[in-house]
């Protein structure tokens, strides 16, 4: 039961085969089983989760008429507040620290019936792409437990890997959903950005940030999508105008006709032989199914890391003060006659990682008068550069495709002390975060040289999220009928019962 | 191309308010180095005739209706906090005792 796709589970919830209780449970077992190996959850809430499922069940039993995802249950990155759950960002500054309201997100999946297991694993505020940053210790790839789950959002990714959760919720920022998703051989989308609100998001870079949906197939991940989107007045850079048809373009999966434009500057050198050759074989398999492959070209690309490296730690160095030791979270060196500002640096100290610090000291670096012109102003243009390069590639094309990242999972450890190689798992991912459109990440295969999983990425323009799904859509549906059954059947077993 | 020095690390993480110890500061100048010539190849093309960008969407004075809802309790808001008084956050002395 577990390993059917969330639409599956829904669609058994719906005729009785089986109740969210049994459901919910089989994970929670799951978990007991295999998170010792894995550690993708930092919090399991038992008991809320079953009180919900038991909430659905009773509300199913009275003829009520629920949402195509009540009942099934979803994992949540720690990033997201869920009124009296821990949460902690992956930080030690915030263990303990229970919210006192819900974030916007978590208040849309109660309202859609969905079951929340728990809290999920990822780099301390979101800053890395391996979960190795977080403070509650690494997170291992399901695929491979010596390698990464990539990272951010390394717990939601494995979660749904391990077969722990159907549905995750993740965050990306400069790629912590898409590459996650493409290193552990799931599905993961970065809505436009506004599309979902930030409204209980723990902020690490404002601009950036966008919650998206993370699961096994794209229908479900589309399902999901469209149960969390949608305009919320408390965040007021969220647009204000109908969800995209996500969930349509996900079941049709047509796209006889459509323009996909391979991007000529994310591929090539850097990127690994396997890598590279499941991307070329996709494309063939797009191009089968009716669509046009065209190239198209995005000069500026290749200063994206350096303008994100510049402007993330900028809006982190500005996010992150609010750790101040004052109102909530930890709080180091109180003693009598202490003064606040001596409270305050003990305790960000103590309470922020290391690469945390490294962000926030760039940040202010950038920001400072004297640098700011040369360094965060000059991070700005290049965003306006790279926007640019999308828009006139959109010209050309529906879609612009590339490999989600260079490589495939890389060994926990084995990029820990080199802060660049580690920044550049982001580089295929990033531009889409700068200019604020879509981009999805699915499965196109396995690398043949070390067998592990490899992604496929497609970038829709602003608010026409529905294109990827269909494009998504296609191409899974290719590669399913190539393969006989999903990428995951592939992986190793963890032990217990699944 | 400019470098940091051990002491411009230094006052960076006190303006930071991260008190940090040596072997931090001392890492963390090598780093930057290496971080602050990587991305100081933003300068290549960011040339005068580029406008900035600062966010991805086009919004200028968004507003909502000024709704009363419900909002935390006094108990709520300070369910969190290290240390609380009187339905208020107590915090470590700001000012000087002649201050």
């Amino acid at each position: 039961m577990i390993k059917n796709s969330a639409a599956e589970m829904s669609a058994a919830l719906a005729t009785g085969a089986t109740t969210s209780v049994a459901l919910t449970q089989a994970h929670l077992d799951r978990i007991s089983e295999v998170d010792g190996k894995v550690h993708a959850f930092l919090y399991v809430d038992t008991q809320g989760a079953l009180e919900q499922a038991k909430k659905i069940d009773d509300a199913r039993a009275r003829g009520e008429k629920l949402g195509p995802l009540a009942g099934v249950p979803l994992a949540l990155k720690d990033v997201l507040v869920q009124k009296d759950v821990p949460t902690t960002c992956g930080s030690k500054i915030l263990e303990g620290w229970r919210p006192p309201y819900d974030s916007t997100v978590v208040a849309n999946l109660k309202n859609a019936g969905v079951v929340i297991l728990g809290k999920t694993n990822m780099d301390e505020f979101a800053m890395g792409s391996s979960t190795e940053n977080s403070a509650y210790g690494p997170t291992h790839n399901p695929w491979d437990l010596t390698r990464i789950p990539g990272g951010s959002g390394g717990g939601s990714s494995a979660a749904l890997a391990a077969f722990e959760a159907p549905l995750a919720i993740g965050t990306d920022t400069g790629g912590s959903i898409r590459q996650p998703a493409a290193v552990t051989g799931t599905v993961g989308v970065k809505p436009t950005y506004g599309g979902v609100s930030r409204y209980g998001l723990i902020a690490f870079s404002s601009s950036l940030d966008q919650a998206g949906p993370c699961a096994r197939t794209v229908l479900d991940t589309a399902l999901l999508h469209e149960v969390i989107a949608g305009h919320d007045p408390r965040d007021s850079t969220s647009i204000n105008a109908p969800v995209p048809q996500v969930v349509a373009a996900a079941k049709s999966g047509d796209v006889k006709g459509m323009k996909i434009g391979v991007v000529k500057e994310l591929n090539g050198d850097g990127y690994q032989a396997g890598v590279r050759q499941r991307f070329e074989e996709s494309l063939e398999l797009l191009a089968k199914a009716g669509a046009e492959i065209v190239e198209v070209s995005a000069p500026n690309f290749e200063y994206a890391l350096a303008a994100y490296y510049l402007i993330a730690p900028s809006e982190c160095s500005s996010n992150l003060a609010r750790f101040d030791a004052m109102r909530y979270g930890l709080r180091v060196g109180d003693t009598d006659g202490a003064s606040a500002e001596s409270v305050m640096n003990m305790t960000r100290e103590v309470g922020f990682g290391r690469e945390v610090k490294r962000r926030i000291l760039l940040g202010t670096y950038a920001l400072s008068s004297g640098y700011y012109d040369a360094y965060y102003g000059s991070a700005q243009k290049v965003r306006t550069l790279i926007t640019q390069d999308f828009n006139k590639a959109f010209e050309k094309c529906d879609v612009m495709v590339s490999p989600t990242c260079p490589t495939t999972a890389f060994k926990i450890g084995e990029k820990a002390d080199d802060p660049l190689a580690m920044y550049l798992n982001d580089i295929a991912t990033i531009p889409v975060n700068m200019a604020g459109i879509g981009g999805m990440s699915l499965p196109s295969g396995v690398a043949p040289e070390d067998g592990l999983p490899v992604g496929f990425q497609i970038m829709s323009p602003v608010m026409q999220d529905q294109r990827m799904y269909s494009v998504g859509a296609a191409l899974e549906a290719a590669l399913l009928s190539k393969w006989g059954a999903p990428l995951l059947s592939q992986a190793p077993a963890l032990g217990g019962a699944a | 191309m400019s470098s940091l020095s051990r002491d411009d690390v230094a006052n960076l993480a006190r303006l930071a308010r991260i008190e940090m110890t040596d072997q931090e500061l001392e890492n963390l100048t090598t780093e930057f180095a290496v971080i602050l010539n990587a991305v100081a190849r933003v300068q290549e093309v960011a040339t005068t005739d580029v406008p900035a960008t600062s966010h991805p969407l086009p919004l200028k004075n968004i507003f909502r209706s000024d709704v009363v809802i419900p909002s935390l309790t006094p108990e709520e808001a300070l369910s969190g906090a290290p240390a609380s008084e009187e339905q208020r956050f107590r915090v470590p002395q700001i000012l000087g005792e002649e201050a």
